[in-house]
């Protein structure tokens, strides 16, 4: 029996096709809503912890399957600091360093147990949860804790006025919006042409036709969204946040070396170590940034609610847990992308977004989620079992 | 005539796009120990996983006829009832289990929900006795070698009643006394009228053992030879294996020139990293030339894999003293690999897949791995670049493969080691430490690896290779170093070193003088 190319594109694109199939399902039980322009919006304004968080965790899981649970608890504790500072009326900029900061020394702490000491990482990361689920409620003395600063609401959140404002003041249709959106797509395109001229003349195996289809349609969907989104208010100011996150981490991962030795390091640790490569700081690096990404959900998820609350985030690492792998993280490290994460995230947010429209309740909602990450992970599973 | 007890008949195995058997025929007589060769891949471990069952009925095509009767097994319970036992080449111990826990794991004795623990351990002690093996079977696995591991697993075999027992490569992890060991103790239980089936690589082993040799090329039985009389030799073996004589298995070291001392190690001694009241590298002084193969010969525990990975910026133990030179100035390589690499030293592990190689990355990404930083600018990757060197190594070393995208995992064991050593090439070492570089891999392969190993040499580069299989250390050094329990016992060069005269200085520094 051959591989015949649909299967195999099937089967590398497992996930991209789920999605596409949830959407078009969503698309007919809500009589087209979903696709409504400002459930696009609500979408991304709603699920922004869970992109950042899950880039954070992305590099955690590479590192050999290893989770970081603390990351609900340490959100909230920066975001209960942030709210406070911000009450104090201390300028935006201290209010963000100080969440970031602080997210980054809780990252290096638990990093430097994990890394250093060999302290297994689910141990010191639930040592976390507990402790800074703690001292959120030790910061906000056990109350919510409001932001009435707009400008910081407007900067980093997605609540009501959010967004970016339209410079060309177009009618109905936010101009600024499109134009973005066109501007991303020809830049994508513009690479495509460069690399694949590069290939050609290094004499480097590839294949046009699949790699312009890609380009393609990645374009299309961004202008779609760009125009979708322009129907609406514009864009939401987090957007622009998580787009500069997914970038950064997407180069970072895919063509630098401290990237690659994440993939080094979860493939074979032993090996890596041997080549030269420094394994503790590779584990320490992950938990740092994991800290330092999420002080930064923090930021949006203040941002978002508008206040800080003892009891916000809860959960918020099993969501980006779950986006990992439903996006083809390999649960042993060494395998997944940060495109593998936008499509977890999205699809995860999809399903919540479809099912509230539909008027389900939320306790079927998680149901459904459990059921999809189980299914995600079989999915993955089966494909590797065929292999061998 | 003896018997017939196993027959196999036309036996056919299709995987998802090759045919791993085709038509195969084999025939083994109760109570002869049979040898089954031939190159890796060639069909001996799928014939041996379709025999027991592995492969289930239904998924090949042919007969298996055993004992008089057709059988079709399901699963390895299946055909361990008829008593065909397989033992694998992987030792399927588990370390904090005593050996009579392993012994009967999933074969408990006892009651229902009990188990029998006098029953277990009494009848582990027999069967433990009738391998040679003096210890408790409430010993942990854990604490004893390898060498006794290979005998628990035989003698967990015998406790399923075997009657045609099979062993996979029993000897690929020990080293010559304890082979020979195994090797006698399987000539023992042929007097008891014992049938086996041995597959090995190891064809002095084939020639020493076998009663009759199956060859297996390309899915496919060449022939059997009948060795009833001992009077096969190794190159009649090879012969069937490759299809044509092969008039030399080792390359020609040619324009050897040797220079000045590269890398000299003295008075080098290590803790176990664990337990440092154990000495595992005892005050070793050794010394390599440009341009030079050394040869470090020892049998496996002698401390040879501690001491290379010891002098690679200590990845191994505890440094007690001594004094690492390179080109005649003193260097401390400050406990990291990194280090070490930035001296020049490459250190080429004998465990390609637990120490040496990402399986489940690409060949590209693990040619790059060791010296990443020469492709990258400031920490951006020139991943095109990178590319173009897996494609240079791969044709260099002329590794089989559709790609320099396939993952690692998917090649054969020989083109595996050709990855790691591209690695280490790419890292332009100027000492490379290779621990046994030719482990588990088929003669054509090997011969491939030889040609790349004179042509380091030849290149000016130091090379120390370590290894067990003495014709391989003799053929292919320029000097031999000796090693034995934690010490250098003795150092030649290879004009006067011949295979006596190294076991003799084993043997002589084992008795202490």
């Amino acid at each position: 029996m051959k591989n015949s190319p649909v299967l195999n594109f099937v089967k590398k694109n497992t996930m991209v096709i789920a999605l596409v199939l949830v959407v078009i399902i969503f698309s007919i039980s809500t009589g087209g809503k979903i696709l409504f322009a400002q459930n696009i919006n609500n979408l991304i304004s709603q699920n922004g912890y869970v992109f950042v968080l899950a880039t954070g965790m992305l590099l955690c899981i590479l590192t050999g399957g290893n989770i970081d649970l603390s990351v609900g608890s340490v959100v909230c504790f920066t975001m209960g600091i942030g709210a406070l500072i911000l009450k104090s009326g201390a300028p935006i900029i201290l209010a963000v360093l100080a969440s970031l900061g602080i997210g980054l020394l809780v990252g290096m702490f638990q990093g430097f147990w994990i890394a250093w000491v060999s302290v297994p990482p689910f141990i010191a990361t639930l040592a976390g949860m507990y402790a800074f689920r703690g001292l959120s409620n030790v910061v906000l003395g056990g109350y919510s804790v409001g932001v009435n600063n707009e400008t910081f609401l407007k900067i980093f959140g997605g609540g009501a006025d959010c967004y970016i404002p339209d410079f060309f003041h177009g009618n109905g249709l936010n101009i600024t919006c499109i134009g973005l959106g066109v501007i991303a797509a020809v830049i994508l395109i513009i690479m495509t042409i460069r690399n694949q001229s590069i290939r050609s003349k290094l004499g480097i195996a590839h294949n046009p036709a699949a790699e312009w289809a890609k380009t393609i349609v990645i374009s299309a969907l961004i202008i779609v969204i760009a125009y979708k989104l322009a129907q609406y208010k514009g864009i939401p100011s987090v957007l622009i946040w998580i787009a500069l996150i997914l970038l950064v981490y997407g180069y970072i991962t895919a063509n630098t070396a401290i990237g690659r030795y994440f993939y080094a390091v979860g493939g074979n640790e032993k090996a890596t170590r041997l080549s030269g490569v420094n394994t503790k700081r590779v584990y320490f690096l992950a938990y740092a940034n994991m800290g330092l990404l999420a002080g930064f959900a923090g930021i949006i998820a203040l941002a978002r609610a508008g206040h800080a609350e003892p009891t916000y985030g809860v959960g918020y690492e099993m969501d980006a847990i779950a986006a990992c792998f439903i996006g083809g993280a390999s649960a042993y490290g060494g395998v997944g992308r940060i495109t593998g994460v936008i499509i977890g995230a999205a699809l995860m947010g999809i399903i919540n977004q479809g099912m509230s429209i539909m008027g389900i309740s939320a306790n079927y909602q998680s149901a459904v989620k459990g059921l999809v990450l189980l299914v995600a992970v079989l999915v993955d599973v089966l494909s590797k079992k065929e292999k061998a | 005539m003896a018997k017939i007890l196993l027959e196999m008949k036309n036996i056919t195995k299709t995987f998802p796009g090759v045919k791993a058997l085709d038509n195969v025929n084999f025939q083994v007589e109760e109570g002869e120990i049979h040898a089954l060769v031939g190159e890796n891949g060639a069909g001996k471990s799928t014939l041996m996983n379709v025999l027991s069952g592995i492969y289930p009925f239904g998924t090949y095509e042919g007969d298996i006829i055993y004992n008089g009767e057709v059988c079709k097994f399901n699963t390895i319970k299946d055909s361990e009832s008829k008593g065909i036992v397989i033992i694998h080449q992987e030792l399927a111990l588990v370390p904090e289990m005593s050996i009579g826990e392993n012994m009967y794991l999933g074969n408990e004795r006892g009651r229902k929900a009990a188990i029998d623990w006098n029953t277990t351990y009494a009848e582990a002690d027999k069967y433990l006795k009738m391998v040679g093996l003096s210890e408790s079977s409430k010993v942990r696995v854990k604490e004893i070698g390898t060498g006794k591991q290979q005998l628990v697993e035989i003698a967990k075999a015998l406790a399923k009643n075997a009657k045609l027992l099979i062993l996979d490569e029993p000897t690929s992890s020990l080293n010559e006394e304890d082979s020979r060991a195994l090797l006698d103790l399987m000539l023992g239980f042929k007097k008891q009228g014992m049938t086996m089936i041995i597959i090995t690589h190891k064809l002095n082993e084939v020639a020493y053992v076998a009663d009759k040799i199956t060859v297996v090329r390309d899915g496919a039985t060449i022939e059997t030879i009948d060795n009833t009389n001992r009077d096969i030799d190794e190159d009649r073996i090879i012969k069937g294996m490759v299809g044509r004589e092969l008039t030399n298995r080792f390359p020609k070291r040619e324009g050897v020139q040797i220079g000045e001392v590269n890398l000299e190690v003295e008075h080098w001694t290590v803790r176990h990293p664990l337990y440092p009241e154990r000495i595992v590298v005892n005050d070793v002084s050794l010394n390599v030339r440009k341009g030079e193969v050394v040869g470090i010969y020892g049998l496996m525990g002698a401390g040879r894999t501690e001491l290379a990975m010891s002098i690679f910026g200590q990845s191994y133990g505890i440094l007690e003293g001594g004094t690492l030179k390179i080109d005649g100035k003193p260097v401390t390589l400050k406990k990291s690999t990194t280090d070490a690499i930035k001296h020049k030293i490459a250190y080429v592990t004998e465990d390609r897949k637990g120490n040496g190689l990402i399986l489940s990355q690409s060949i590209k990404i693990n040619t790059s791995l060791a010296n990443l930083d020469s492709l990258a600018n400031h920490m951006v990757i020139d991943k095109d670049r990178e590319y173009q060197v897996a494609e240079e190594y791969r044709d260099k070393l002329k590794t089989k493969t559709p790609s320099v995208e396939q993952l690692v995992g998917n090649l054969s064991g020989g083109n595996q080691q050709k990855v790691l050593l591209a690695k280490w090439m790419f890292a332009e070492p100027d000492v490379l430490i290779l621990d046994e570089p030719t482990r588990g891999i088929d003669v054509g392969a090997k011969y491939e690896i030889y040609c790349i190993i004179n042509d380091l040499a030849a290149a000016g580069k130091s090379v120390i290779m370590i290894s067990s299989e003495l014709p391989e250390v003799l053929a292919m050094s320029d000097r031999i170093y000796i090693m034995n329990a934690s010490r250098i016992v003795g150092e030649m060069p290879a004009s006067e070193a011949t295979q006596e005269n190294i076991m003799a200085t084993i043997l002589r520094s084992g008795r202490g003088d």
